[in-house]
């Protein structure tokens, strides 16, 4: 293995010593990675990722993946693209503009180039601009000859990446095909030396990840350091950067994913309150990897169930909530649709259990891959009858792992179904997440009653206590055997009733119960100034774009206040308060203008709607732009 | 502790619930109530650890009257809710009460699943080939032709053939009784109940206001004993008032109907209600009266390992690894340390 050690060596060296090219400090870089769906580049983006997360960069990554699982080689709709911010100050979103576009093929850069800054790199494998793939982008000419001059704002470096990759493989008995999946390693190894990196943690996963293969090691590291080197030595390049460290909280860090925290943030919660989970599920796209992930996790006393339907996944969940268990679903506005009946049923037998909604672009089968906020109305209201239930919204990929607690406790403590909104794109983003000591975390307390609450007349399954919570008694407890069902439920003894007057009491029992849980949620904040000219109300996945161009206008002196929330149903008690504060409301959202209707509905503010419904998060841009107009208007 | 000495001996009277019964008068729902009621105190079971779920239909409202725990849920997702339960809580004995509208129609997805991942569950499906609760529609197992509601000149669905359905999807324990067939039915749901697995059982129930002796030729005592065979495991299929007919496959492997002065009984078709292949107990389902004489009892009774035995072998083994350790998990991965600057 002497090969790899000295792949390593050589890629490792301080850039600056052996290397004279200039080295530019900035403070925050976007790059982008596009290529075809097969071209690897996930891979490329996350294994620069981590390199950059290990540095000490704050980052935030975006994967755009095609709706396709493998759209023809070349075509335009079979781009794939990962996109990393990484900063050396603190980052919330994974950037606007792109200052490094990484384009594998044709099809890569004319669905990308769009979003490349004006006198940004970019980067491409002119060897992919041949005739069949040049056809299939629907280029007449080649782009890269630049007849037209659209290339002159970028600083652009075309590298015959994939003659490159198989040259430095040469010899190691590949056959071409092989040869060419390394390309993603060559781009890899050239931006590590564009940006200064150093390589050692992508030379360690390559060898773990391959290590019964090590040929595939031996390519893709002497890939890896063919990019480096190109980058290091041809007169291409004159500059390369650096992104010093950032002031991140001291401690120890992991990049983790919105769903890989929701399920941590479950196992979590299910562990130190010594109860078993029971997840039921069925796949769908961008919910799938909460079952991935808790189907791993069976020591932690969690059974996973992959149901024959979403209906069958909430009611498994209806059924092992009856049974005692922490009962959890998950799954994306069709699946969330279907669900809903089950759901019901959930709010009338008031028994607690979480359903995750990892929103993507609806309506129907909508756009599975893309991110949006469309079904606040679903979760919200989607049920038949008057059905009420907390919801709750993540607003980052990190904070799943605090929110996915914080709906087990709501639902155990008031005995309900409670939604946890994300969506696509904190689902599969990815940011820092301090790992946090398990004694900060807040256990929930779990308890079934074992003696009947009825004073010898049997058991009364909906006797409340103060905060009109019901108690959770189980099967196999002597003596509180009852039923429970969908039919409307006489207050305190749960026997079905008709009666009118009842069901108009039990109707607002239920829905004052979900209205006490403002009590136990924590006010609402503010970011900026307490009154002003301008609040913006944000929600959900949209936090880091929103709170940037609220911090970019107040840093231009413009009196704009952030609110962002992350309790729906209820909201805080003084949501009222602060809408009043202030001239202006302005509520961005990736919908029709959803919270805008139920904010407007419920406090009777003249709010602004800005809906943006494109698949894609907003920019910051595109935000201070709205923020300045309404200011001005 | 012995079971003898600590476990109560329940009664019939212990399982009924204090809920007024709200079935119409005469209705065959009332028979399978109280042959489930004599059953579970044989199976020596404690009350608080039998569930049953029903999903929506008149026969669905069961547990009610039932003093168990229970839960009457919605439109054909028994089956699922079961699952759940069972899956999170193996200990349990469950029960599943469907209607042949409920199961087959709108649940009839859930029905296949829980039976071919061999859930230990019981599932009864009170079949009267009709929608009870909605008044009167034609079901998935109404006949050809069959006039309803919604079907003024004849339904032209075909129907469905319920045990068919359980033994294609794999059902571990299928069998058939009716309503007021007193001790058969308790015959057969205590078997069912003893089944380690998905026992689906369908039941003749007459629903007299809706669809009036549809079941006839298998409850009136005069006719019952020459239209249906009652099945007995290794024993020949014989039947009729004098016990004077029986069942033997032709040489295309079709059952004929022949009289027992002809045949020797050896020659009979033999019941083997535990055969690994599906193919004989899926022969019994397709004879149906009026075309030929029509089983009752235990098609199919094999072991099999279940669902949610399974789930917990995996889960124990995994649990008794020990290393539920939420620190080793959070920090699993790629980590990195941040230093005070
Ligand atoms: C989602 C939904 N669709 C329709 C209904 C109306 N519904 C209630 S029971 C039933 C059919 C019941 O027939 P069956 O299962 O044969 O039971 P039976 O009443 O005959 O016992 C229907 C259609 C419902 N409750 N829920």
């Amino acid at each position: 293995m002497s090969s790899e050690s000295s792949a390593s060596k050589s890629n490792g060296q301080p850039a600056g010593s052996a290397d004279a090219k200039a080295l530019q400090t900035m403070e925050s870089v976007v790059i982008r990675f596009c290529g075809d769906s097969g071209d690897g580049m996930q891979l490329a983006g996350t294994q620069f990722t981590n390199v950059s997360a290990v540095f000490g960069n704050d980052v935030s990554t975006l994967p755009d993946f095609p709706a396709e699982i493998r759209a023809p080689a070349g075509s335009l709709f079979g781009v794939s693209g990962f996109q990393v911010c990484f900063s050396s100050g603190e980052v919330f979103t994974p950037g606007d503009e792109v200052n490094t576009l990484v384009a594998m093929n044709p099809a890569a850069l004319k669905t990308n180039l769009e979003d490349l800054q004006r006198g940004g790199t970019l980067i491409v494998n002119e060897d992919a601009f041949d005739k069949g793939n040049l056809q299939k982008a629907h280029y007449d000419s080649n782009p890269l000859d630049d007849v037209d001059g659209n290339l002159a704002a970028f600083r652009v470096h075309k590298v015959p990446m994939t003659r490159l990759t198989r040259d430095s493989v040469e010899g190691l008995g590949l056959t071409v095909r092989e040869a060419d999946r390394c390309k993603n390693f060559f781009a890899l190894g050239l931006v590590f030396w564009l940006y200064d990196r150093d390589s050692t943690p992508t030379e360690d996963w390559v060898k773990e990840k391959f290590a019964k293969h090590p040929s595939i090691v031996e390519a893709n590291l002497r890939a890896l350091k063919a990019g480096y080197n190109y980058g290091f030595s041809t007169e291409q390049f004159t500059v390369h950067y650096e992104v010093p460290s950032a002031e991140l909280e001291p401690g120890r860090y992991r990049k983790i994913t919105g769903n890989e925290a929701v399920a941590m943030g479950l196992a979590a919660a299910a562990k130190l309150a010594e109860v078993e989970l029971f997840y039921g599920g069925y796949p769908i796209t961008p919910a799938s990897d909460i079952l991935h992930e808790l189907s791993k996790l069976k020591r932690f006393g969690i059974k996973t169930f992959q149901a024959e339907d979403e209906i069958a996944a909430i009611t498994s969940v209806v059924g092992a909530a009856f049974g005692g268990a922490l009962a959890v679903t998950a799954s994306s506005g069709p699946g969330i649709a279907l669900k809903g009946e089950g759901i019901g049923l959930g709010v009338i037998t008031e028994l607690p259990m979480i359903i995750v909604n990892v929103q993507r672009g609806g309506p129907s089968t909508g756009l599975p891959t893309k991110t949006e906020q469309s079904d606040l109305f679903l979760s919200y209201f989607g049920r038949n009858g008057d059905c009420p239930m907390p919801v709750i919204a993540a607003r980052s990929p990190a904070d799943c792992f605090q929110m996915a607690q914080e709906a087990v406790r709501i639902a155990v403590e008031f005995m309900t179904p409670v939604f946890l909104m994300t969506d696509g794109y904190i689902a599969n983003g990815a940011e820092p997440w301090k790992i946090p000591a398990i004694s900060d975390l807040k256990k929930v307390s779990i308890s079934h009653p074992q003696e009947s609450n009825g004073n010898g007349d049997g058991f009364l399954p909906y006797l409340r206590d103060e905060n009109l919570v019901r108690p959770w008694a189980v099967p196999g407890t002597p003596g509180l055997e009852h039923r429970l069902g969908g039919l409307e439920k006489a207050d305190g003894s749960g026997n079905v009733s008709y009666d009118p007057d009842n069901h108009d009491n039990m109707t607002r029992i239920r829905a004052q119960k979900i209205m006490n849980i403002a009590e136990s949620i924590p006010e609402q904040e503010v970011e900026g100034p307490e009154s002003g000219d301008l609040l913006v109300v944000s929600w959900g996945g949209t936090y880091g774009a929103v709170k940037s161009a609220c911090m970019e206008s107040r840093r231009q002196g413009k009196s704009v206040a952030h609110c962002h929330l992350q309790y729906i149903h209820p909201f805080p008690k003084n949501l009222g308060t602060i809408l009043k504060n202030y001239k202006k409301v302005l509520i961005p959202e990736l919908n029709g203008g959803q919270m805008w209707m139920i904010l407007r509905g419920l406090y009777l503010v003249d709010a602004v709607s800005f809906s943006k419904v494109k698949g894609k998060p907003f920019l910051i841009g595109e935000l201070c732009a709205k923020i300045d107009e309404v200011l001005e208007s | 502790m012995s079971a003898d000495t600590s476990l109560p001996v329940l009664t019939q009277k212990d399982f009924a619930s204090d809920q007024e019964i709200r079935w119409c008068p005469r209705c065959g729902d009332y028979s399978i109530l109280a042959q489930m009621k004599k059953v579970l105190p044989t199976l020596g079971i404690p009350k608080e650890d039998i569930v049953f779920v029903s999903g929506i239909g008149c026969s669905s409202r069961f547990p009610y009257y039932m003093s168990t725990y229970g839960m009457h849920s919605i439109h054909g997702r028994a089956p699922a809710i079961a699952t759940g339960l069972k899956v999170a809580r193996p200990e349990l004995t469950v029960f599943v009460i469907t209607g042949d509208g409920d199961a087959l129609s709108i649940g009839g997805n859930h029905l296949l699943h829980a039976l071919r991942r061999n859930v230990d569950l019981k599932i009864i499906m009170f079949n009267n080939q009709i929608y009870g609760l909605t008044k009167g529609q034609y079901s998935p197992t109404s006949p050809l032709g069959k006039k309803t509601k919604s079907t003024p000149f004849g339904s032209v669905d075909r129907p469905l053939n319920p045990l068919s359905v359980a033994i294609g999807a794999g059902a571990t324990f299928v069998a058939r009784s009716a309503d007021v067939d007193i001790k058969h039915l308790t015959m057969v749901l205590e078997r069912a109940a003893r089944h380690k697995g998905s026992a689906f059982v369908e039941v003749y129930q007459d629903c007299n206001v809706f669809n009036s002796g549809a079941f006839e030729f298998a409850t009136k005592k005069d006719q019952k004993q020459e239209n249906c065979i009652y099945l007995e495991n290794g024993k020949p299929l014989i039947y009729g008032n004098d016990r004077d007919k029986g069942i033997r496959l032709t040489g295309a492997g079709n059952p004929e109907v022949v009289n027992l002065s002809d045949v020797k009984e050896d020659d009979l078709l033999f019941h083997d209600e535990s055969s690994d292949d599906p193919t004989p107990a899926f022969r019994l389902a397709q004879m149906r009266w009026p075309n030929s004489p029509e089983p009752m009892g235990i098609f199919r009774s094999i072991d099999r390992p279940t669902y949610d035995g399974e789930v917990d072998r995996q889960f124990k083994q995994c649990m008794e690894q020990g290393t539920a350790d939420l620190e080793a998990l959070f920090n699993s991965g790629d980590t990195w340390d941040v230093k005070p600057k």
